[in-house]
């Protein structure tokens, strides 16, 4: 039971993941996350304001499935398969992230700072959580596809397109990281 | 039923993303701060089998479950759409530690300020429908 209430380590998580990716595939299918939001766009109607959201949603119906079960996996994780929920973290992250304003780095999965309720009840937080929505929804629509799409399926298919987005995906990370992120929290 | 084995892998995916701990904002901060290496584990192992599995498909030509022949669509050509969407999307993944699977798995966990980050993502997504034929590609 340990086995299943710890934390579960790459080797296991990376080969299930790639395992996905495959079932998919010779399911007719191919993994991509991001394109959800582009269905749930065609869903609101937003094909009334561009092309780009006039097709047959129809077909995407299978990738939102995937999508609530992924919402499913979440809760049955949380409440069923974990009963501690802090992050072990090596101390130079500890300290690198005290020195950036995070004051209990690691306490749980994601930071009260910019989740916690004194989070939601500034301005300031709800313009934090949209705008880093924003961008994730912009980015991965203009590169036609985020972690899933490009650095697991496309980068499985050698594709050049792919290298290129993840290089982008790591420039801004990187550049959020170490020079933007300091200055935001 | 036909969508049923869709819904047992998005309920595997996540659990995988959560007790993986894949989710966690602090695993993304320590990715791009390179002081951890269980997030380049995950995604180079993933990717190691994912070659290894397309390349297998491709060299047998294996067939999907229905019959039909597998057909692994290339992304299209270009260069500034991967690299300056890459770059848009990259400083969001850092932000907020969530790319769009987890922004999922993260509803079901409960943690509710994440419906801020999903609206935000269907907007942006939303912006990119409405500008994308000004846009260098």
């Amino acid at each position: 039971m340990e086995l299943i209430y710890n934390p579960w380590p790459w080797y296991i998580a990376g080969p299930i993941i790639a395992l996905i990716m495959v079932l998919l595939i010779v399911f007719g299918k191919s993994f991509g996350m991001s394109s959800n939001l582009r269905t749930i766009c065609a869903i609101a109607g937003a094909g009334k304001y561009s092309d780009f959201f006039r097709f047959e949603w129809k077909n995407q119906i299978w990738n939102l499935v995937l999508v609530l079960g992924a919402v499913i996996g979440g809760f049955i994780a949380h409440n069923y398969m974990t009963n501690d929920y802090t992050i072990n973290l090596n101390q130079t992250t500890i300290k690198s992230l005290n020195e950036i304003g995070i004051k209990n780095p690691g306490s749980s999965y994601l930071p009260d700072e910019l989740f916690g309720i004194e989070a939601l009840n500034s301005l300031y937080g709800w313009i934090y959580l949209i705008f880093g929505g924003i961008l994730i929804g912009f980015g991965t629509r203009y590169a036609g596809g985020c972690t899933s799409g490009h650095a697991i399926s496309g980068l499985s298919n050698m594709q050049l397109p792919s290298l290129i987005a993840v290089i982008g995906f790591f420039i801004g990370g990187l550049l959020m990281n170490h020079f933007i992120l300091p200055f935001l929290l | 039923m036909k969508f049923l084995k869709f819904l047992v892998l998005g309920i595997i995916f996540g659990i995988i993303m959560s007790k993986a701990e894949i989710i966690s904002w602090y695993r993304i901060y320590e990715m791009f701060s390179f002081e951890s290496f269980h997030m380049y584990g995950v995604i180079g192992s993933a990717l190691a089998l994912g070659l290894l599995s397309v390349q297998i498909i491709k060299f047998f030509n294996l067939k999907s479950f229905d019959g039909n022949k597998i057909i692994l669509n290339p992304k299209d050509k270009g260069i500034a759409r991967y690299i300056i969407g890459g770059f848009i999307f990259g400083l969001g993944w850092s932000m907020t530690g969530a790319c769009p699977g987890p922004l999922f798995v993260l509803l079901g966990k409960g943690v509710w300020p994440i419906m801020l980050i999903i609206l935000g993502s269907v907007f942006g997504t939303f912006l990119y429908g409405l500008l994308k034929d000004k846009l260098p590609h």
